[in-house]
């Protein structure tokens, strides 16, 4: 359906983002939360649900949900509830997912989209944020006819962030989530990876004719694996309900998947009456009750969000507000860059550098900024050698390249590779002394008067030595060489 | 002159001795933990506690259990302390889990299941020197007042073999009772260890809730369960919770409250303690003998010293009903990791997933538990969630407030009966509410999480009938203070009519 | 309440217990039975009564974010029912079948 046929409606959206916390451990037993371990051995009596096992609440999980809330501008409750949300799965070993439920962790915060373009801002309302666990993992297709389940991941924590339905297209919902991931990694709160399955979305979806206020029916639109497909799948799962309801229709409240490959949303076929969860609150933990002392000091101690990054760094390292904005957008780059600005003791080359050597290096590398080999503090004294006409630029690029590969630091690499200047008076006056026997003509000008001619004669001095020799000090020695 | 006695005699006879006496025996190296194992299961065989018969185990490892008495034996060689339980034989209900034996529950949902990790409460009696002997029988998931819900065969009154054991810890009852051993762990949802006490002539103690981890005990309503220790006198009791209470890591409902030394509120006088009785405990239909042996009771704390005085808790009838909605829908969300997919039975289903989830849900759950999971699911579901559960919860707030209002007006213990009837026969009871009611006087202390001891008060027709103290949150010292001073002034006092059992 | 057989189908399926059907009319009246007890809830005033939450007060305890986690003395490979690769093998749910990996 084109967008001329959907122009009289408006899409509706609400956000339903599930993070994985960073933590060591799993949110209610000490079992690694790392993954890549081989199936069913980050286990134990707690996340296998074997009879008589007990959670106990991980500290740290609930700090990085705080920071998560607080972040997002959220009122914390002082005193929250986890509650049991019951279901048969087989990669959910108790058969309830521990959660929150009446009494959520956090609730009422908002963020902005939309500051940096030429759109109006969006405020879109944070309705909740609560803790819970993850299930493990089911692999459909490993063996015919039947689900392996690997454990590995059950109990790891997790915050669900609920969004109000502020969004009213898709490319809104688009930069909610990706300014809510640049949060979430600023705070240091989650990798939020989709590719990791660190960063899950379900997406709430109606339609309702455009200046009319009451919301349509919606749907639960699930299985998007990018936040291009998140976009995608609304679209998409908004034409539906759109065709629908100028048929005169109805859209049916009920679980849409979205099938990337054939573009569009279809069904679940899990049946709608088995979701009857039976909430109530886990009698195994009593209430979660804070500490607001340390709420306090959790949300003083939040790392700087991207807003206030962008903004500190375009006036500490005169930065324009397109770079500012460029460098802000990864943590670790904007980091990164930090570092090196610092170190180096020269932002404009640090900037130059971020954004080209290093980009194009990651890039290529297929890692992230914090994986890189080259640490900042490195790069940073690179470009002070480079200041300090230690190396010359096309020497640094050379020097750069080998510290990629191998990790080490420039003074090293400069040196085993012969490529830091020489200033040393016996090679340079034997390359000299060289450079004016093989061109005598212009010696015989150059000692008669023609000092123009300096520059030709260092510029072979240069070449001759490949690049290395220092050129302040052949513009010194030159003269006297002449003469002699 | 008489020569000392066999070691196996003396073993025999220490089983029947007081803990402490054994225990002291063993230390100073006059029995050796070894033998006391032997007398325990010569002890068993004797009195019968096969299959055929009493049918109290669900296992025994006599092998391992030879074995770790005497790794004992070694410790003690080498002098390191082994705890005030050295060289004790105890029985574990087979609800909590332990290495080497099954864990079954009472359950063919965990047939020949292993724990592959042990309870902190089993942990602290091995660390205390206690050899485990076997796990006992019960009511399936703890679900019943008899142990005639037991998928292995009810367990049988060592008193009189026709009658139940009460439950749900009867095999654990039946033990001590037998003379097989001194001490046994026994769980408590509504009455669980003090009901069988009761029924069974001996002491059962239920603790504070968070006074014991949970750890390990197989849940049944979690928010109700306890670990409970059942025992031939009230001091033996007091040693055995001694050891299995204080704060665990491991449960986030164990609470952080120092352990006092129970042992030490033995006193020969109770001036000035003053002593409760609930009316709604003493209603009119009572059975007679009861509320005789009752009265025998009071008086006794009277000549003591201690005030009796009326009371009332006002929302005590009301915990039945309560306990019925909260103990199946814990128990309805607890039992759902009986699935068939990682340990325990699966039965396989031509109709895939669901078809193996139900079919071994189906052929695993006996009749009572499936009743009451059902029962809880439909509680918790949709709808009536507020009429059932939100309000029962809410009428449990008043329960638990009655009790710290009658605590907070001067009283330190409450004394009732610990159940309506002494124990009835091996299938009298057949309506399920009607056996839900055993459990009338004993399920208030679950709701509201207070301590309770059953101390034997007397017999009616040879059957034991049993007197429930209960104190307040962390108050066991002033239960087993009054505990103490009730069991000593009763001993031998037997009633005309009485009988010798 | 009465909970009728229809009910009772109901709960078997929530709660994945395969239930005969010459069992259901049974099961029916016998949960009635045991809710017709409870109706006596409602006679209590519980307006401005909090429901019991567990009864331990003064909140959770946390616990550090390390391990180790309480070890298994048996691998998961003694007890399971059915193990392949290191993973656990149930039947494919068949409403589940082509669906993404991921519970509800
Ligand atoms: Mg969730
Ligand atoms: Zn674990």
């Amino acid at each position: 359906m084109s967008a001329a046929a959907t122009a009289d409606y408006e899409m509706v959206v609400g956000l339903e983002v599930h993070v994985q916390l960073k933590t060591r451990t799993k949110a209610f037993c000490a079992c690694s939360a790392d993954f890549g371990a081989p199936p069913n051995t980050n286990v134990c009596p707690v996340c296998l649900a074997l009879p008589g096992a007990l959670p106990v609440l991980n500290r740290h999980a609930v700090e990085l949900a705080l920071r998560a809330a607080l972040a997002l501008e959220c009122k914390v409750n002082e005193t929250s509830v986890f509650a049991r949300k019951n279901y048969f799965y087989p990669d959910l070993p108790k058969g309830y997912q521990i959660s929150q439920y009446d009494r959520p962790l956090a609730e009422k915060g908002w963020l902005t989209i939309g500051e940096l373009d030429e759109h109006t801002p969006v405020r879109v309302g944070i309705t909740r944020v609560h803790m819970e666990e993850d299930a493990g993992k089911s692999v459909h297709d490993r063996y015919p006819g039947a689900t392996a389940i690997d454990l590995n991941r059950a109990g790891v924590p997790l915050i669900e962030i609920v969004s109000e339905p502020d969004m009213r297209s898709a490319a809104e919902a688009g930069a909610y989530l990706r300014l809510l991931k640049q949060i979430l990694s600023y705070a240091g709160v989650s990798d939020v990876s989709m590719e990791e399955g660190s960063l899950r979305v379900d997406a709430n979806v109606s339609a309702r004719i455009r200046g009319t206020t009451k919301l349509g029916t919606k749907t639960e639109v699930k299985n998007m694996n990018s936040f291009s497909a998140v976009e995608r799948a609304l679209d998409s799962e908004f034409a539906r309900q759109v065709e629908l309801l100028r048929g005169g229709g109805t859209v049916q409240q009920q679980t849409m998947l979205w099938h990337g490959t054939k573009g569009e949303t279809r069904p679940s076929r899990s049946k709608e009456e088995s979701h009857d969860y039976r909430y109530f609150p886990e009698p195994d933990l009593p209430p979660l009750v804070l500490d607001m002392e340390w709420v306090g000091r959790v949300g003083r101690e939040i790392p700087e969000l991207p807003d206030a990054r962008r903004k500190r760094m375009a006036e500490e390292f005169k930065l324009s507000a397109a770079d500012a904005e460029l460098l802000t957008a990864s943590a670790g780059m904007s980091e990164y860059f930090e570092a090196v600005a610092r170190a180096s003791l020269d932002p404009k080359a640090a900037l130059n550098w971020v954004m080209g050597e290093v980009s194009a290096a990651i890039n290529a590398a297929g890692v992230t900024i914090d994986q890189f080999a080259v640490r900042p503090a490195d790069l940073g004294e690179l470009l002070r050698m480079v200041r300090d006409d230690v190396l010359s630029h096309t020497a640094a690029k050379r020097v750069f390249a080998r510290m990629v590969e191998t990790g080490k630091p420039p003074a090293q690499v400069a040196a085993e590779e012969g490529l830091q200047k020489i200033g040393d008076d016996s090679a340079l006056v034997g390359w000299i002394d060289e450079v004016l026997r093989e061109n005598p003509a212009e010696a015989t000008r150059y000692r008669n008067g023609e000092t123009k001619l300096q520059g030709v004669l260092v510029g072979l001095v240069m070449k001759k030595s490949k690049g290395r020799a220092d050129p302040r000090k052949v513009n010194q020695l030159l003269p006297e060489r002449a003469r002699s | 002159m008489k020569p000392p006695p066999r070691a196996p005699d003396l073993a025999r006879k220490l089983l029947a001795q007081p803990l402490t006496e054994c225990v002291a025996c063993v230390r100073e190296g006059g029995a050796l933990p070894s033998d006391l194992v032997s007398a325990a299961f010569d002890r068993a065989d004797d009195v019968g506690a096969g299959r055929e018969s009493l049918n109290i185990f669900l296992a025994t490892d006599r092998v391992r259990a030879t074995e770790s008495a005497k790794e004992l034996t070694a410790l003690i060689g080498r002098a390191e302390a082994p705890g005030n339980l050295a060289g004790a034989p105890v029985a574990v209900k087979d609800n909590i889990a332990t290495l080497h034996m099954p864990t079954t529950c009472g359950s063919k949902v965990l047939e020949g299941y292993v724990s592959p990790y042990e309870a902190t409460v089993v942990r602290r009696l091995r660390a205390n020197g206690a050899v485990i002997i076997g796990k006992t029988n019960m009511d399936e998931f703890a679900m019943g007042s008899s142990t005639e819900n037991s998928a292995y065969g009810p367990t049988r009154n060592p008193v009189d073999i026709r009658r139940v054991p009460g439950g749900s810890s009867g095999g654990s009852a039946a033990a001590v009772a037998a003379g097989i051993v001194r001490l046994a762990l026994g769980s408590e949802t509504g009455g669980s260890v003090r009901q069988p006490a009761s029924f069974c002539g001996i002491v059962g103690v239920k603790p504070t809730y968070g006074r014991v981890s949970r750890y390990g005990l197989v849940a049944f309503g979690s928010s109700l369960d306890q670990v409970g220790v059942l025992g031939r006198s009230v001091e033996d009791t007091a040693i055995g919770l001694e050891v299995i209470a204080g704060c665990d890591q491991l449960d986030s409902t164990s609470a952080d409250v120092p352990v006092p030394r129970y042992e030490l509120e033995k006193n020969a006088r109770l001036d000035g303690l003053v002593i409760g009785k609930p009316k709604e405990y003493y209603p009119e239909g009572l059975d007679p003998r009861v509320a005789e042996r009752c009265e025998r009771a009071l008086d006794a704390f009277r000549e003591l010293g201690a005030e009796v005085r009326d009371v009332s808790l006002p929302h005590t009838s009301y915990s039945i009903p309560v306990y019925y909605v909260v103990a199946p829908a814990e128990a309805s969300s607890n039992l759902a990791r009986f699935d068939g997919v990682r340990y325990g039975l699966r039965v396989a289903s031509e109709s895939g997933l669901t078809g193996m989830y139900e079919a071994t849900r189906a052929r695993g759950f006996g009749p009572e538990v499936t009743r009451r999971v059902m029962l809880g699911t439909y509680v918790l579901s949709a709808g009536y969630y507020d009429a059932y559960y939100k309000k029962a919860q809410s009428v449990r707030t008043l329960i638990a407030q009655d009790f710290r209002d009658v605590f907070l007006s001067g009283v330190d213990v409450l004394f009732t009966p610990t159940t309506p009837t002494p124990a009835f026969e091996l299938g009298a009871v057949k309506d399920p509410y009607e056996m839900y009611l055993s459990d009338i006087f004993t399920a208030s202390a679950n709701l509201a999480g207070v301590p309770a001891i059953s101390v034997p008060i007397g017999t009616a027709s040879g059957l034991p009938i049993g007197g429930q103290i209960i104190a307040g949150h962390f108050e066991e010292s002033a239960m087993f203070r009054a505990a103490f001073g009730l069991e000593r002034a009763l001993a031998g006092k037997a009633l005309p009519g009485e009988g010798s059992a | 309440m009465a909970v009728t057989r229809e009910d009772v189908v109901k709960v078997a399926k929530l709660a994945n217990i395969a239930i005969d059907d010459a069992r259901l009319d049974a099961l029916a009246r016998e949960l009635s039975t045991i809710l017709g007890h409870m109706e006596e809830l409602a006679q209590v005033d519980t307006e401005r009564v909090l429901p019991a939450e567990g009864l331990s007060s003064g909140g959770q305890r946390l616990r550090a974010d390390h391990g180790p986690a309480d070890p298994l003395f048996n691998a998961p490979a003694t007890f399971a029912p059915e193990m392949r690769d290191g993973f656990l093998i149930v039947p494919r749910l068949a409403t589940h079948e082509g669906s993404p990996e991921r519970s509800p």
